[in-house]
């Protein structure tokens, strides 16, 4: 490989790391304002520990055991679901919530794998300029005639657009991708939480079935009582909070989405227009000198 | 023939003054007038025009500026000899002589730079005013005798032909037709011939078995596309431009059917096996070059072939993958409105609607953008890959007259030998008659070896101006495509831009 060739591929490489940081540190300030933004959880002494410890947190990473245990915690999870989901809910807000869920996660999850394929693609096109550049260096260099000049420039164009082509994929992937990828992930965590609360409904039917049948024979009633009360407790607290996080869930997704488009498009009409210009100059130049 | 070049006397003296100051041919000057006419007669087996005019100039391929400082003088001569050899006999349908001199008559102020290329191109620069274009692709017949007709127009003001703009309706099998006689009469005296467009068995056959699906259709518009280009470069070629065959291509409605072209036909065979001896007889001749230029020609157009192979597979490449970009963009545009569509906020429902109009557009600029990096780059990559091993086989026809010249000589020598060796035999019955039948053959071999020399120079002559023709063609053809390209990425852009600054303010508008 010749010093020029070593030396783009340095810059490629280091453009690469660089678009892949920015996405990784976007995504964590997402995630920590989020947890910031939550009147809850920003009170969790772990958050508190993870902003202000100003040492090594030495996080450990989950062993084999756990993993596996987690893995059957969601095997168990997912049955319980399907079993769960098919209760009717009184409140109409929640139905209609799970329904909206359901779908929305769906589509997300479609758009998101598009997204990325798109993404690629012009990646790979990218690259395929980039080649179209060396080759047309290396035949500026050898040619003779009037078109080494020619070439030389041409080639120079495509490298300056080609640095702007990947700048325009990776910034869609940040803009756009994680975007998606995110209420990806968001959607599904909502769903969870109405699991969470269906299942708590669930017991709570479980517990009036239990009261009733303790009344009946009059045995146990005091405990089948306290464990009702606890169970409807249990679920009319999941409910509020169920219902104030997916209202929170709805302004942050539009407001995150507002933000990430108006970002898109910015972006998308400042790598055009820069483009734009190149090519403009260029094409002058070249018509120019001949 | 040779009466027609003893036509205009005045100007033959010209030319003989001419012939004597260079002397070149070691034959003597009376044999001059015939010599050129003689060489015209033998080298062309068919009916053709082209090296006639050259042979007549070229004298001394070292000095080609020779002819520079005798400029006026070869005015006259070149003229007159356009007007006496200019329409060879094979063009007897077509007008008489005059005709093809008047466009240069007119342009005798214009003769008097002091490069003889550039007389070439003011020439050819100022006569071409062709125009063709090839158009209507039609299916004709069905199943699988079933063929494309495509409508050949030709524009031009040159009066050569019978009219100024005409029509006639050729088959794909007809432009083979044409390339091949072209390639039979020209290639083997050093003219590049543009190649023509490849056969494609799998192309043809489903647009034979009647799919008029999109694949179909794309295989057609490359086709017309191919075949417009490859006339466009045949008949920029001042020689091939005046042979007849082209001519009978471009103006008579009936021709007779290229049955030669088939690949499964005897003629086919033919072509396979001789292509295959080509290969080997390459191999085994090992040329002494005396002449520089043509070894760093050849080098060049070697360096060349294999450079623009490698940006042809880039472009190919990329042309590939940004029809992928405009799919997945389509695909992604359909996705975006489904989520749209189950938001239930509305600005933002408005709004990834939007999103998904934006990308729908720009997927079908992206698929206009593949299309002008195929047609416009990617072709033209091709082309040129395809003539310059045109170019080769030019450079392989000399090595092989060269070939042909040493043998020839060779076997002079031998007879020679075998001469000097009946000098010193002791059978005089047998001695004169055996003398006589060697003298003959030694005579008969001298003027092979004379022809076959005369025959190399002139290759050599006519490379040399085809090369410098073909590189200048090659520069102009890339810069001005290159340039078209570069304004269709322009356009996308632009395109771009005015589509993502229509979608911004829906974005902001989501509350």
């Amino acid at each position: 490989m010749t010093k020029e060739e070593f030396t783009k591929m340095k810059q490629e490489l280091e453009a690469e790391y660089l678009a892949i940081f920015k996405k990784t540190v976007a995504m964590h300030e997402v995630f920590l304002c989020r947890v910031a933004a939550h009147p809850v959880l920003r009170k969790d002494l772990n958050f508190h520990v993870f902003l202000e410890y100003n040492q090594d947190l030495s996080v450990r990473g989950k062993n084999k055991k756990e993993k596996l245990e987690d893995f059957f915690k969601n095997v168990v999870k997912s049955a319980d679901g399907v079993l769960v989901g098919g209760v009717k809910d009184v409140d109409d807000f929640f139905e209609h919530e799970k329904t909206f869920l359901l779908e929305y996660h769906n589509r997300v999850k479609d758009a998101s794998a598009k997204c990325d394929r798109m993404i690629r693609s012009h990646k790979s096109a990218s690259d395929d300029i980039n080649r179209i550049a060396s080759s047309l260096y290396t035949l500026g260099t050898q040619d003779s005639t009037d078109l080494c000049k020619f070439f030389l420039k041409v080639s120079e164009l495509f490298e300056k657009t080609r640095k702007i082509e990947a700048r325009v994929a990776a910034d869609e992937d940040l803009k756009l991708a994680d975007l998606l990828k995110y209420y990806l992930r968001e959607s599904q965590a909502a769903k969870d939480l109405l699991y969470r609360r269906s299942r708590a409904l669930v017991d709570y039917e479980n517990a009036n079935k239990a009261l009733d049948k303790a009344r009946a024979k009059n045995r146990d009633v005091l405990q089948a009582e306290t464990s009702q009360q606890l169970s409807c407790h249990k679920f009319e607290k999941i409910s509020e909070s169920a219902k104030q996080e997916l209202i929170d869930f709805k302004t942050r997704r539009v407001s995150a989405f507002r933000k990430n488009l108006v970002e898109l498009a910015e972006l998308e009409l400042k790598h055009a227009k820069g483009n734009l210009q190149l090519l403009q100059s260029c094409v002058g130049i070249l018509k120019g000198n001949t | 023939m040779s009466d027609r070049a003893r036509d205009p006397p005045p100007e033959r003296t010209d030319f003989e003054e001419l012939e004597d100051a260079d002397d070149l041919f070691p034959e003597p000057a009376a044999t001059e007038e015939s010599g050129p006419a003689s060489l015209t007669a033998e080298d062309i087996s068919t009916n053709s025009n082209g090296p006639k005019q050259d042979s007549q100039f070229d004298e001394d391929p070292e000095d080609l500026f020779a002819e520079a400082t005798e400029e006026v003088s070869l005015d006259s001569p070149e003229r007159d000899v356009l007007l006496s050899d200019g329409p060879s006999p094979a063009i007897t349908p077509i007008t008489p002589p005059t005709s093809v001199i008047t466009p240069c008559l007119g342009h005798d102020d214009m003769f008097t730079h002091s490069s003889f290329d550039e007389i070439e191109e003011e020439e050819g620069g100022d006569l071409f005013d062709m125009h063709i274009a090839v158009s209507d692709p039609e299916k004709v017949g069905d199943g699988m005798n079933a063929y494309m007709a495509y409508k050949v127009t030709t524009k031009t003001p040159m009066s050569m032909f019978k009219r100024g703009e005409f029509s006639v309706k050729r088959r794909f099998s007809d432009f083979l037709g044409l390339h091949s006689k072209l390639a039979s009469k020209y290639l083997h005296i050093g003219y590049i011939v543009p190649p023509a467009p490849e056969k494609s068995i799998v192309g043809m056959t489903k647009v034979k078995v009647g799919k008029e699906d999109q694949s179909s259709n794309e295989f057609v518009e490359k086709r017309r596309s191919a075949l417009e280009r490859y006339l466009m470069r045949t008949v920029k070629h001042p020689v091939l431009r005046k042979d007849p065959d082209v001519m009978q291509f471009l103006e008579s409605s009936d021709l007779p059917r290229a049955v030669n072209t088939q690949a499964l036909s005897s003629a086919g065979l033919l072509r396979m096996v001789n292509k295959a001896a080509d290969a080997v007889n390459k191999m085994t001749i090992k040329m002494n070059e005396s002449d520089a230029w043509f070894e760093e020609k050849q080098q060049h157009f070697e360096n060349l072939d294999v450079q623009l192979r490698k940006l042809h597979a880039s472009v190919e490449s990329l042309v590939c993958h940004r029809k992928e970009l405009s799919v997945n963009t389509a695909q992604f545009a359909k996705s975006a409105a489904m989520l749209g569509n189950s938001e239930d906020h509305t600005a933002l429902s408005r709004a990834l609607s939007q999103l998904a109009e934006v990308e729908e557009k720009i997927d079908q600029l992206h698929q206009d953008q593949a299309n002008a990096d195929f047609y416009l780059f990617s072709e033209l990559l091709g082309d040129y890959v395809r003539l310059i091993t045109a170019v080769k086989g030019v450079f392989d026809h000399r090595m092989k007259t060269w070939q042909k010249w040493q043998d020839s000589q060779m076997l002079l020598q031998k007879k020679r030998e075998a001469e000097a060796k009946l000098q010193f035999t002791n059978k005089p019955d047998k001695l004169q008659q055996a003398k006589d039948e060697i003298k003959e053959e030694i005579e008969e071999l001298d003027a092979k070896v004379q022809q076959g020399e005369r025959d190399f120079e002139q290759i050599s002559k006519t490379i040399r101006k085809e090369v410098s023709r073909f590189e200048k063609e090659r520069v102009k053809d890339f810069k001005t495509i290159i340039i078209k390209y570069l304004e269709s990425l322009v356009q996308t852009q632009q395109q771009m831009i005015k589509y993502w600054e229509a979608f911004l303010p829906e974005a902001r508008a989501i509350s």
